[in-house]
């Protein structure tokens, strides 16, 4: 697909909506609901995404929509996708529809990881997305087990004892493939051609698809709005992010650094990991960049690299 | 038309053989539920109704009450008939959604099993859940037996899925006492229930792609308060469609429903008013009241939600005192909720009856006759007393204090 071609696939997700400029998941949503070929359904956890596009009587969406809560976007989209087996079954329907989950990493990580698993373990035909911005920035930029270690947030302020979040973030991408599911992914806004042939992938298998997407989010990253792309870019780029997919149980790499930038080149663009850049913490900016080897190195392995 | 009343079959069922026939009967185009203690034995039931393909169902085992009802909204909402069923922790972990869809006017039909709330952990009846859920938008119709168990959940389905309603429904039978119990159940045949709750016709499916909407957007201070108010609305509008519904059923069933049934209330002088299955029990004690010349009577509600305060107030008008049994504290120091309904609509009735509670019954503790007739006995003792008005006078009734 090349990218005069994709523009002119017609935009299910219209403009207009209320995200901040430089907003990353408008890029996400736009790019995925491009490479679904059928009609789509989507379903939504509350969220960014959910409260900038549906600000009654207002709607950025083309297609059906449903919001019911925060952490049960999973669940409510596997209730849809049962309705369709059903009267498909059943005569009343025809047509081939496409069901989407979107869930924000908060959503998804954290609050809705029960939902999510069950309804990936059930076996439904849905494609699961979590935009993921690494903090719950609808409330105000609070970590969630997807914020990077060390990161500046509410609920982690960088203080004169504690440097921002403590932890790593966990590799949910690995445990959504640990649920043997036919697809999972990994991949971001930055590389639009890697997630459009992933999306293509995860509507195309016969069961349930999970794709984790990096969508920047400005306001929490402290980045500026031109820089939405090239921050997401900059995950990619010093392996915090890598980009891989795991299919039938089949580990790949999509897209390798040709040499990886430093972990701290990537947090330098951002306000989020300023406080990591006094000599106090040089330390811990140490410890970032073994834990991101190591995590690369055993992906490596485990793609057979 | 006269429709003919249809041939019935009378069955031995508990109350949740009763709640899985009818379901079969209603054949639901999708069932997500989880298994509870009382209501385990529906999901059980249903499930094999699925393996030996004797219903239409998708049913999706979830993985919790919470998305037991998350899915049973997005299924509803994309255009199929859905249904759930839930007990006690298993409704209290489906709180938040409960209100989503009553808020989206996601008519769903629900069996719910009454059973205690922890803390303490206990298995059996109180009706604690359900008065949890009274204030969530939903409708709720309590059951005696499993008769009207049975006959309540196909009613049900006519009162939510009606265009003036569009709310979800609440069934309670009393845990282990009628989901347990066994007893005489007549059916109508699968026919007739089809017949009666017809197509399922959601006037905003997801899966009618091409005419998309966005359901549960955000609304904020410029239109969420119209949406709440035209949803007390349809709680209003509810009250003519449940007893046009009663009306129909009763003409293909025989048995005839109202939002309560009043018992042998016509000269008394003092009466209780009571939920579920106590009601049994009670009106053994008030024909042995009646035959002793005691004028009293008994008022059992069937409808809670919407409340029918001004139909129970003229049905209560001109007695001189009332007990009102609750199977639920408020822990509010003004008693249990049934009372607090109670007492409000007797605010605008005639003289004005004496009115105290009894809470009983926590926990599954028995109530027995003996219990009861103490009760009529404090009743008939408030007809000498002068108004008080000051605090209510709430007794728990069979405890050791
Ligand atoms: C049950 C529940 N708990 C908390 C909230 C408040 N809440 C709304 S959105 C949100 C964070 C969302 O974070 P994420 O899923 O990462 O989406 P983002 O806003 O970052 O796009 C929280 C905590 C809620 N709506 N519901
Ligand atoms: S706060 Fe972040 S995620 Fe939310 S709309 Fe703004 S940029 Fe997007
Ligand atoms: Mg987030």
């Amino acid at each position: 697909m090349a990218l005069p071609d994709l523009a002119k696939k017609p935009q299910r997700f219209t403009g207009g909506h209320r995200a901040c400029a430089g907003c990353g998941f408008p890029i996400t949503i736009k790019i995925i609901l491009q490479a679904a070929e059928n009609p789509v359904v989507v379903g939504c956890a509350t969220g960014c995404m959910e409260v900038t596009s549906t600000i009654y009587p207002y709607t950025a969406w083309r297609c059906s929509f449903i919001h019911t809560a925060f952490e049960n976007a999973a669940a409510t989209v596997s209730g849809i996708e049962a309705a369709y087996r059903s009267l498909r079954r059943q005569g009343k329907i025809q047509q081939d529809i496409d069901f989407i989950a979107f869930g924000g990493d908060g959503g998804t990580y954290d609050i809705g990881l029960q939902s999510l698993s069950g309804a990936m373990e059930r076996g439904h035909k849905l494609v699961y997305v979590c935009y993921n911005n690494q903090g719950y920035m609808n409330t105000g930029i609070q970590r969630s087990s997807a914020t990077p270690r060390g990161a500046n947030t509410t609920t982690t302020p960088a203080g004169t004892q504690l440097p921002g979040k403590p932890q790593h973030p966990k590799d949910l991408t690995a445990i959504m493939a640990a649920h043997d599911i036919p697809y999972a992914a990994q991949a971001s806004m930055s590389h639009w051609n890697d997630l459009y042939r992933k999306a293509k992938k995860a509507f195309a298998v016969d069961g349930p698809a999970f794709l984790n997407v990096l969508s920047t989010c400005r306001l929490g990253w402290a980045t500026a709005p031109e820089d939405t792309v090239d921050a997401a870019e900059g995950a990619v780029q010093c392996n915090v992010w890598p980009l891989y997919e795991v299919e039938q149980g089949k580990w790949k790499l999509t897209f390798k650094p040709k040499k990886p930038l430093p972990v701290a080149d990537w947090m330098k663009q951002q306000g989020r990991f300023k406080h990591l850049f006094r000599a106090d913490n040089s330390q811990l900016l140490e410890s970032i960049q073994q834990q991101v080897d190591e995590n690369w190195q055993r992906l490596l392995e485990r793609c057979g690299e | 038309m006269a429709i003919a009343i249809a041939t019935q079959k009378t069955a031995a069922l508990t109350g949740n053989e009763a709640a899985a026939q009818a379901l079969r009967q209603i054949n639901p185009d999708v069932v997500a539920a989880y298994p509870i203690t009382p209501q385990t034995e529906i999901v059980q039931l249903f499930s094999t109704f699925v393996s030996d393909g004797l219903v239409k169902t998708e049913f999706v085992a979830v993985e919790s009450e919470h998305s037991a009802m998350s899915a049973t909204v997005g299924a509803a909402a994309a255009g199929a008939r859905a249904m759930t069923a839930t007990s006690s922790q298993g409704l209290a972990l489906m709180w938040e959604m409960l209100y989503v869809a009553a808020g989206m006017r996601i008519p769903i039909v629900m069996p719910m099993v009454n059973r205690a709330l922890s803390s303490p952990i206990n298995i059996h009846c109180d009706h604690s859940d359900s008065m949890g859920a009274r204030d969530s938008g939903w409708l709720q119709i309590y059951s005696e037996n499993a008769q009207e168990m049975y006959d309540n959940l196909i009613q049900a389905v006519r009162i939510a899925e009606h265009p003036d309603v569009l709310l979800p429904v609440m069934v309670t039978m009393d845990g282990f006492i009628i989901s347990h119990g066994m007893e005489n159940v007549e059916l109508l045949p699968d026919q007739a229930v089809q017949d009666f709750v017809g197509e399922y016709n959601f006037p905003y499916p997801l899966l009618d792609v091409e005419h998309p909407r966005t359901l549960g957007p955000l609304t904020l201070q410029d239109f969420y308060f119209e949406h709440k108010r035209e949803q007390a609305e349809a709680v209003y509008r509810a009250k003519e469609v449940i007893l046009a519904a009663a009306e129909e059923y009763a003409a293909i069933s025989g048995r005839r429903y109202g939002f309560f049934e009043a018992y042998r209330m016509d000269d008394a002088e003092y009466a209780v008013v009571v939920l579920g299955s106590t009601a049994g029990t009670a009106k053994y004690v008030v024909d042995g009241l009646r035959q002793a010349g005691e004028k009293c009577g008994l008022v059992k509600v069937r409808v809670f939600r919407p409340f029918p305060g001004p139909e129970l107030c003229e049905a209560l008008s001109g007695l001189k005192a009332v007990g009102i049994m609750d199977r639920a504290d408020t822990f509010s120091t003004q008693g249990g909720p049934l009372f607090l309904e109670v007492k409000a609509a007797l605010y605008h009735a005639a003289g004005q009856p004496q009115c105290m509670n009894f809470v009983y019954g926590l926990g599954g503790r028995d109530i027995d006759p003996e219990l009861i007739r103490q009760a009529f006995v404090e009743v008939k003792d408030l007809m000498k007393k002068p108004a008080d008005g000051v605090l209510p006078i709430v007794r728990y009734l069979g405890v050791r204090e």
